[in-house]
């Protein structure tokens, strides 16, 4: 299986709350929330993470096999970077602070 | 409820301040007749004081961060600022004149991923908004910027706050959002100045005329409801809070002193001296704001208006106690639905402000 490396996309806002997470996309506005599950995986999307290791924590922390993790991430991943929320690479994305800081 | 009701309430459980506004500075190349600052700087917060302060923010869970003014883009870091605040992922919404914004600052705002540009805007007529802003070209300026930050896909919202000499615009000011694909938003409320001078509450609209703007369906859409005699007072307006204003929100001004709202000048600590928080967890102020609810408030408590009052702790406040009436309110609740509230049965009448206090910069940090 090909490793996967994940980091948020490009103009969001994001805190934890309360073991969720509040995500805003500056393009529309649009407010999400993430469950404790989520909120796991997003904590990973670092670019740097593979998911791999993001389905381990999971694994860790919750009562379910690394194959059901593993295809519930995948679903869950797919569903946000449909949204825009997430950037999926087959490589490690390494500068992700440059994606919020446009030269003047 | 709304997923943003769900996110207050959850954070009004948990204590976190889910919203703070913070002025970069009272410095202005406007001089608005109805603003209640002084454009000076008695020695507003460096860069790297605001960029630690912006990380305690995020580490106390603050999503929504407002920066403003006095006209913040006159900071020459602001946009460092800015950037620094979209590093620690706040949702960032700037309030400016627009002036300073040309196609570069446009440019950059949009990379930043800056959620909303509100801009004020008096009138459609450059006569009477360069008159009140008292710069001449200043509406041909705004709205260049105003123009640019949408042709970059920038969210702008037109703020149209309303005096006498303005409010017969406010259809202009709408129709000028619709047609550069701008928000609009209308605000009647002129407050005293932050060193108690009360002398702009002279610009405040006559009843006429706010009552023309609290029954113009082009604002309110169905105005037969939004002007419906109130309903009963029940339990849960009985105990619940006035609003946000140190529960989930909180205002930073450019020299550190923190406030429940920015139209609350009650000093709750400074963040040159104290972490914030501590501040915002402990403040004796702060406490007690929260500790007020419906029931605890003088008069109000007794007023079958209180359920949807837009009563302003703040004014009430500037009036001289924070659990009694604000007169600008009720004396909308009355021109809204022509029923007396209990303040004006108890004789309070329009501009009795006193008690207000001076908003004063704090002492270097002991070192």
């Amino acid at each position: 299986m090909n490793e996967k490396f994940i980091a948020p996309g490009d103009g969001l806002a994001y805190r934890a709350l309360g073991g969720e997470t509040i995500i805003m996309s500056a393009t529309d506005s649009t407010l999400f929330s993430l469950d404790e599950v989520g909120s796991l995986i997003w904590q990973g999307a670092d670019g740097r993470t593979p998911l791999t290791e993001i389905v381990a924590r999971i694994c860790d922390h919750y009562d379910v096999t690394h194959e059901e993790a593993r295809r519930d991430a995948e679903e869950f991943i797919a569903e946000l970077a449909g949204r825009g929320l997430l950037v999926v690479s087959g490589q490690a994305i390494l500068d992700t602070r440059t994606r919020v800081s446009g030269a003047l | 409820m709304s997923l943003m009701a769900e996110l207050n309430n959850k954070a009004l459980r948990l204590g976190v301040p889910l919203s703070v506004h913070l002025d970069v500075t009272y410095r202005c190349n406007e001089r608005c007749e109805h603003c209640y600052l002084d454009h000076e700087d008695y020695g507003e917060m460096t860069t790297g004081e605001i960029r630690d302060f912006l990380e305690q923010l995020a580490d106390a869970g603050v999503f929504f961060l407002t920066v403003s003014g006095g006209e913040p883009l006159v900071r020459r870091d602001c946009f460092e600022i800015i950037e620094y605040a979209r590093h620690l992922h706040f949702n960032v919404k700037l309030k400016t004149n627009a002036l300073l914004i040309g196609e570069q600052e446009a440019r950059r705002l949009r990379a930043l991923g800056v959620e909303q540009v509100q801009i004020s805007v008096y009138s459609h007529r450059e006569e009477i908004h360069d008159k009140i802003t008292k710069i001449s070209g200043s509406l041909r300026r705004t709205l260049g910027g105003v123009r640019r930050l949408k042709e970059h896909g920038l969210k702008v919202t037109l703020a149209n706050v309303l005096m006498r000499e303005n409010v017969q615009d406010r259809e202009g000011v709408q129709l000028l959002a619709e047609e550069v694909g701008a928000g609009y938003t209308v605000d009647p409320t002129i407050t005293p100045m932050i060193d108690g001078d009360t002398s702009v509450l002279r610009l405040r609209l006559r009843p006429n005329q706010l009552s023309s703007v609290l029954h113009d369906p082009r604002l309110l859409g169905n105005v037969d409801e939004f002007c419906a005699p109130p309903p009963g007072v029940d339990a849960g307006v009985l105990d619940g809070y006035p609003c946000s204003a140190g529960h989930t929100f909180c205002y930073v001004s450019p020299y550190g002193d923190v406030y429940p709202c920015v139209q609350f000048p009650l000093p709750c600590g400074n963040i040159r001296r104290q972490r914030f928080l501590d501040i915002w967890k402990s403040s004796p102020q702060f406490e007690e704001v929260r500790a007020i609810r419906g029931k605890d408030l003088i008069t109000c408590s007794s007023c079958r208006h209180l359920g949807n009052c837009t009563r302003c702790p703040g004014l009430a406040y500037m009036e001289g106690n924070m659990t009694g009436p604000s007169t600008a309110d009720c004396e909308k609740s009355f021109i809204r639905t022509g029923i007396p509230t209990a303040g004006m049965l108890a004789g309070r009448t329009r501009q009795s402000v006193s008690g207000l206090l001076n908003i004063h910069p704090a002492p270097p940090a002991a070192s």
